[in-house]
């Protein structure tokens, strides 16, 4: 199995997340991790789902999506031509003799302390899944406490825009 | 009595399906605009959109939207006796006009138990339209009085569904969930209306186009896989074409017989589409499949080209998937891109609508045999022949003095014609009714396919007869599936439906108890009915259906058999239905058993063909 990135353009409308959650649990597809969130086109929502899933399988989940009415294009984003990145908060062990030793790991991350106690702090990340993997690991011998992930977003490089081909097409068809 | 009024709101002669194609451009309806209650545009836009027949049950969330129900002069509603029935009843009759079939029913159960009849529409790709009433929208998420989450429940079995809030947005919604059901595949549309919004004022407009911006359904197919068909289909010397449901839906019986007569393939007919081409076709081998005749079964094993219209791999015509058609070349032609490659890999796909794809695959295969002749398949012919000579479909008689449900229904289709609707339930009358009845015509029979539903029988004729009120319409029921919704007999006296019933009754649920006997050792868990001759009898069918006011005959003997259906025939004012008792040890045959490959097929018990091996 391999794992693959899909964003899929849909309606913004209620019950469309789990029109297509409950499509990929109905279908045995192992979600991975899935973000949503609003675009520049107020009636429109974007999902990035990540999958492992085989390539024969993986056309089938993409057609059934198809299918669903308020699911207006999807596209599979190869690592090679799209940027992915995930946004992470993780809460770290840190006392006085072991801050700077934490936050030297964060500079070279270049990532961010956004809260401080006196024994710990928390860590903004932003980066593809592997830096924000090897970060992890940095911070591992200092005693990690919290971690919250936003799953991974994606967007094609170049200047085309997958918002204004579904729309043209839309727009054609009618 | 309502009656005279009823019986002459019944529907015209209905007109023939428009194709998917012209059923995808916008609607084009009334421009007027008007002050109006939600309720009262919920009963404007079905008059809009053409409706003619709901089957439905009143309850507390639609009573609103059954008050202006009660003043349509356009939309007749027939009061089922249970949310099942209505279901299956627009299911039925949506297969026996080619439209969309309409059900209305209340929150909470009422919506629930039409939950059934939408899975069967479902995997029938059935077009259907449940309006259900919900709760009031600040009640919504309440656990309120019949609160159920009907489009939660329904989202895995519905083509789409609507919760509507906003008396407003009535009309559109109810625009685009016909749109939906019809175009493209059809299939269950539910639409989820809150009482509250019935209740407020609004102004009724029909929109003048739909607009989905995710839906566009792809009915042209692509030429250049037309072409590459065609080549292959010039160019096989044992080909096969695969018939579903998709050209019964697709309205392409006509191109079909075109297509078949031009190429000189051989044509199987799955379960769904029995009647797309006439059984008497001389290049018809039958049904393929888990009980198909052993000449279809073959044709499929032994072809080097199948070409699949409107069909889709199902496991119960496939046997064993990896073993299936091991010689093969596929070409599958299907209007839903996702059906194709499900499950078997295909060398040439083509999206489109059936009736387009074969007019275009026609003049094609004429240009081939034009530059390269028509290709040599008298050998696959003789072998076919053979087939057809050794293992003809037949059934042996029975020991216990009983009827054979195999000559019942062999002398209902020759008494009854190709020109009756024929509408079963589910189980080893509906494969006897699949092989023994001849159908020369689309649309005349009617079952549940892909999921299976006991029960579908009794409300789906009466759908169809209400479709179709000028044709005789049989439904083919068994004594367990009767049991699960003949309160639909009364429905049928009440109202007019007078709907002929021959119940293939062997006091036991049949198909489960063949394969207690052929797998479980004979041991028979839980499948005696005591409906049957020599039992108890509970209920007395022929009782039961006097107490319905239908007209009720019982037949034990061989001799007795003509002179009832001829009797049935002669009905037309009530119900009728005819108590067969047939034998329980009767059973279906040929059978593949499940998950077992197609070759392996059995003829008879501990009877399977020698196969030729020199393939």
């Amino acid at each position: 199995m391999t794992r693959h990135t899909l964003s899929v353009l849909v309606e913004n409308k209620p019950g469309v997340l789990t029109r297509i959650a409950g499509l990929f649990a109905r279908r045995a597809f192992n979600i991975h991790s899935l973000a949503v969130g609003p675009t520049e086109v107020d009636e429109l929502s974007r999902v990035t789902v990540v999958v492992d899933v085989d390539e024969l399988p993986l056309e089938q989940v993409t057609k059934q999506l198809n299918k669903l009415i308020n699911v207006i294009k999807i596209v599979e984003l190869e690592p090679s031509s799209a940027v992915q990145r995930e946004l992470m908060l993780v809460k770290v062990k840190a006392d006085p003799s072991t801050r700077s030793g934490v936050i030297e790991v964060v500079q070279l991350f270049r990532a961010h302390v956004v809260d401080v106690v006196p024994d710990a702090v928390t860590i903004e990340a932003v980066g593809s899944p592997e830096k924000l993997a090897a970060l992890l690991g940095a911070l591992e011998p200092y005693g990690i406490r919290e971690i919250v992930k936003s799953g991974t977003v994606a967007i094609s490089r170049g200047a085309r825009s997958m918002t204004d081909r579904a729309l043209e097409r839309s727009t054609r068809n009618n | 009595m309502a009656q005279g009024d009823k019986a002459a709101a019944k529907p015209h002669a209905p007109k023939p399906a428009p194709t998917p194609a012209a059923l995808a451009r916008p609607n084009s309806g009334s421009t007027v605009s008007e002050r109006c209650l939600g309720s009262e545009s919920i009963v404007r836009s079905l008059e809009e959109v053409g409706v003619d027949t709901v089957f439905g049950i009143p309850g507390g969330a639609i009573l609103p939207t059954y008050d202006p129900l009660m003043d349509s002069k356009k939309v007749r509603h027939i009061l089922v006796r249970h949310e099942q029935g209505g279901g299956h009843a627009a299911a039925g009759y949506a297969h026996a006009t080619g439209k969309v079939g309409v059900t209305m029913a209340t929150s909470g159960p009422g919506a629930t138990n039409l939950v059934t009849p939408i899975a069967d529409a479902n995997m029938d790709s059935i077009p259907l339209v449940a309006i259900t009433g919900q709760v009031g929208a600040p009640l919504i998420g309440t656990d309120a009085f019949q609160e159920a989450d009907i489009v939660g429940i329904t989202l895995p079995i519905t083509k789409h569904n609507f919760l509507v809030t906003n008396a407003d947005d009535i009309p559109r919604t109810i625009a685009e969930a016909f749109h939906i059901a019809k175009s493209g595949r059809p299939g269950p549309v539910l639409v989820d209306i809150a009482k509250s919004a019935m209740q407020t004022e609004t102004t009724f407009t029909w929109p003048q186009e739909i607009n989905l911006a995710g839906y566009h359904p792809v009915t042209k197919p692509h030429s250049k896989q037309i072409r590459e068909a065609a080549r292959l289909l010039a160019s096989a010397k044992r080909p096969v074409l695969y018939v579903g449901g998709g050209v019964i839906r697709s309205g392409a019986s006509e191109q079909l017989r075109k297509l078949v007569d031009l190429s000189g393939a051989a044509v199987v007919t799955t379960l769904m589409a029995r009647g797309a081409l006439p059984d008497s076709h001389p290049q018809h081998l039958g049904m393929p499949g888990m009980h198909g005749s052993v000449p279809a079964v073959a044709g499929l094993q032994k072809a080097d080209l199948i070409v699949a219209l409107g069909a889709r791999f199902d496991d119960r015509v496939t046997g064993k998937l990896d073993s299936f058609a091991p010689l093969a070349t596929i070409v599958h032609a299907d209007i839903d891109p996702a059906e194709i490659g499900k499950n078997r890999d295909v060398d040439v796909p083509i999206v489109g609508d059936l009736k387009e794809v074969i007019a275009e695959l026609i003049p094609e295969l004429a240009a081939e045999h034009e530059k390269n002749g028509k290709p040599d398949i008298e050998g696959w012919w003789n072998q076919i022949n053979s087939w057809r000579e050794t293992y003809p479909l037949g059934y042996s008689e029975t020991n216990d003095g009983l009827l054979a449900p195999q000559h019942v229904l062999t002398r209902l289709s020759e008494i009854s014609g190709p020109d009756s609707i024929y509408v079963a339930g589910v189980g080893q009358h509906q494969m006897w009714a699949a092989q023994f009845i001849k159908y020369e015509r689309p649309n005349t029979w009617i079952n549940s396919g892909g999921l299976g539903t006991m029960g579908f029988s009794i409300p789906a004729a009466m759908g169809a007869k209400v479709g179709q009120p000028d044709r005789t319409v049989w439904a083919i029921d068994g004594d367990g599936c009767f049991q699960m919704t003949n309160q639909e007999l009364a429905t049928c006296t009440i109202n007019d439906i007078p709907i002929k019933v021959a119940l293939i009754n062997n006091s036991s649920l049949g198909m489960v108890r063949q394969w207690q006997t052929l797998f479980y050792n004979e041991r028979y868990s839980n499948t005696d009915l005591h409906t049957g001759a020599g039992s108890r009898r509970v209920p007395d069918f022929v009782k039961l259906a006097d107490a319905y006011g239908c007209v009720g005959i019982r037949v034990e003997h061989m001799s007795e058999v003509d002179e009832a259906i001829k009797r049935a025939e002669e009905i037309n004012d009530v119900p009728v239905l005819i108590d067969f008792n047939v034998s329980r040890n009767s059973m279906v045959w040929p059978m593949v058993a499940s998950g077992v490959s197609n070759d392996d097929i059995q003829y008879a018990r501990g009877i399977s063909p020698a196969w030729d091996r020199e393939d």
